[in-house]
């Protein structure tokens, strides 16, 4: 579904990723694990073309997506759940779900997305009307990512969404991702510092080192390599 | 009493100018974080444009119907410039430091000074009448007079700032103009198209702007091409006063800095008028920078 083919990317004279290429099928779920600035957000920011890529192929459906503006891509069904949430704080939570349903124009099925939204994180119903700079972190965080199904990924990508959050709501998090994968059949790219929740839930990983894939395999047998277990597992 | 009951009206009247211009500063602002210092040429075209609907164009003067053409005119014809002068002089700057943005914008500002003031494809640089507009008269309540244009001012204002406040809460693209300035890379990622919505937002500051024009030139005697700088700067004083970025911060601080302006000039000190005004910038930058209704906000690194 996902092809990323020999990516590069720079900040200025800093190379963050030395040609990384990785792939996503279809509804599966596949992880990025890594230290900081491995070059973990700057794969997602890449594909979803919020940073300019130097070389490589981004092919997503069968097309190369690289060169794009952000917004035709999300239009493809690419979203992404960025890093640090980015929820509008300024909006109501309604209103950013219907901004994330921006380009959508049916609005009775754009109401029924809501549902489907609410029926997942039923504390957004209880929060609707409320701004959402109010909302706790790991309310905000449903919050980023009810935005982003409400643009009806097809696949959805999703940066650190454990981040800053109660470890209690970690857990919940993680089952509504896997929820969104299993039942809803969206294809997703976890990008996660919590090594051990992310391979738990995943069917694939890769392990990004200085920007370069150093290790791939299953998550499963990911989790049993010594050296994973050392790096990024706490021994 | 009603000599300020006079005053409050007057002030009303100017505040209502400040406000309609003050507007596109700080959605411009809220979009973009600069300040458009080409926004108050945009204000001096909206006043020609209703000059040239009726001298050049003959649509007929002291009319309702005539009168509210030429103000829609001059705000179509301004969105149409707003909208350019953001495509081919700031676009190409995106990304690039606010300073550099800064100086085009004063450079935009200067270009249409020195062409409106040209001649040969401007208006010249000589003052000019203001035709008017819509039938005028004037009211008498007791002792207080109040002049029809005040009038018009004041409806005009308030179906404007009505109407934007409409789209600004209650439209798709208007929800979409607030995203983008809470956070342009979240915008983008919901497939907000940032480059028109940031379009947009000109179009709609360059009408109101447009408005602020023609309804300034009904209250004064003449238009000529360097009219927009005092009330632009006086505008940009509102919207500080207000809090940068904040859409009705800009408009109570137009009308605040309106009357403020009017009671100094009743108060005898019209040789002060102008200093009172940037006076309050001054103050009120040393007090609340983040202005009456703005929030503080820090800097992201």
């Amino acid at each position: 579904m996902l092809e990323i083919k020999n990516l590069s990317v720079s900040y200025g004279a800093i190379k963050a990723l030395h040609g990384v290429s990785l792939s996503v099928k279809p509804g599966s779920i596949v992880t990025l694990i890594g230290s900081n600035g491995a070059g973990k957000s700057t794969t997602l920011r890449a594909v979803s073309s919020l940073v300019k890529v130097q070389t490589g192929e981004i092919v997503y459906d069968g097309k190369n997506i690289v060169g794009l503006p952000p917004h035709k891509i999300v239009a493809r069904g690419l979203a992404q759940v960025p890093e640090g949430r980015m929820v509008f704080a300024n909006l109501t939570v309604q209103e950013n779900l219907m901004m994330g349903a921006y380009l959508q124009r049916d609005t009775q099925a754009i109401r029924r997305d809501r549902d489907f939204v609410f029926g997942i994180f039923p504390r957004l119903q209880e929060r609707e009307k409320q701004i959402a700079g109010t909302l706790s972190g790991g309310e905000q965080q449903m919050l980023a990512i009810g935005r982003a199904l409400m643009s009806k990924p097809k696949f959805l990508m999703m940066d650190e969404p454990s981040l800053g959050i109660a470890p209690l709501l970690v857990k919940t998090i993680f089952e509504k991702i896997v929820e969104i994968n299993r039942q809803h059949g969206i294809t997703i790219l976890l990008v996660e510092q919590n090594a051990n929740l992310a391979l738990e839930i995943s069917h694939f990983g890769y392990v990004l080192e200085t920007g370069r894939i150093i290790l791939q395999n299953e998550s499963a047998a990911l989790r049993a390599d010594p050296k994973v277990r050392s790096a990024y597992l706490g021994g | 009493m009603s000599e300020f009951l006079q005053q409050l009206i007057n002030g009303l009247s100017l505040g209502a100018i400040y406000a309609l211009i003050a507007l596109g500063y700080t959605m411009v602002y809220g979009v973009l974080r600069f300040i458009n210092f080409a926004h108050s040429d945009v204000f001096m075209v909206g006043a020609f444009v209703g000059y040239y609907a009726i001298e050049k164009w003959h649509l007929p003067a002291n009319s309702i119907g005539g009168g509210l053409l030429a103000l829609a005119m001059a705000m179509a014809i301004c969105a149409a410039l707003g909208v350019l002068i953001e495509r081919f002089a700031y676009r190409p700057l995106r990304g690039r430091s606010t300073l550099s943005v800064l100086i085009t914008a004063i450079g935009v500002s200067l270009l249409l000074q020195n062409v409106a003031q040209n001649r040969q494809i401007g208006f010249g640089p000589n003052p000019k009448a203001f035709p008017n507009l819509f039938p005028y008269s004037n009211f008498h309540l007791g002792a207080l007079t109040v002049s029809s244009n005040q009038v018009i001012v004041l409806i005009v204002t308030l179906v404007l700032l009505a109407a934007l406040y409409f789209i600004v809460n209650h439209t798709r693209t208007g929800t979409a103009m607030r995203a983008l300035s809470f956070n342009p890379t979240a915008a983008s990622l919901v497939g907000i198209n940032n480059d028109f919505i940031i379009s947009f937002t000109f179009a709609l500051g360059s009408s109101l702007a447009a408005a602020g024009g023609i309804l300034y030139a009904l209250n004064y005697p003449s238009i000529d091409p360097l009219m927009g700088t005092l009330p632009g700067l006086k505008a940009f004083v509102a919207a500080v006063l207000g809090g940068i970025g904040n859409l009705p911060g800009a408009a109570v601080g137009g009308v605040v800095l309106g009357l403020v302006e009017t009671l100094v000039v009743a108060c005898g000190g019209s040789t002060y008028r102008d200093a009172v005004a940037f006076g309050v910038l001054i103050l009120i930058l040393l007090v609340r920078p983040s202005g009456l209704l703005g929030k503080a906000e820090r800097e992201k690194v």
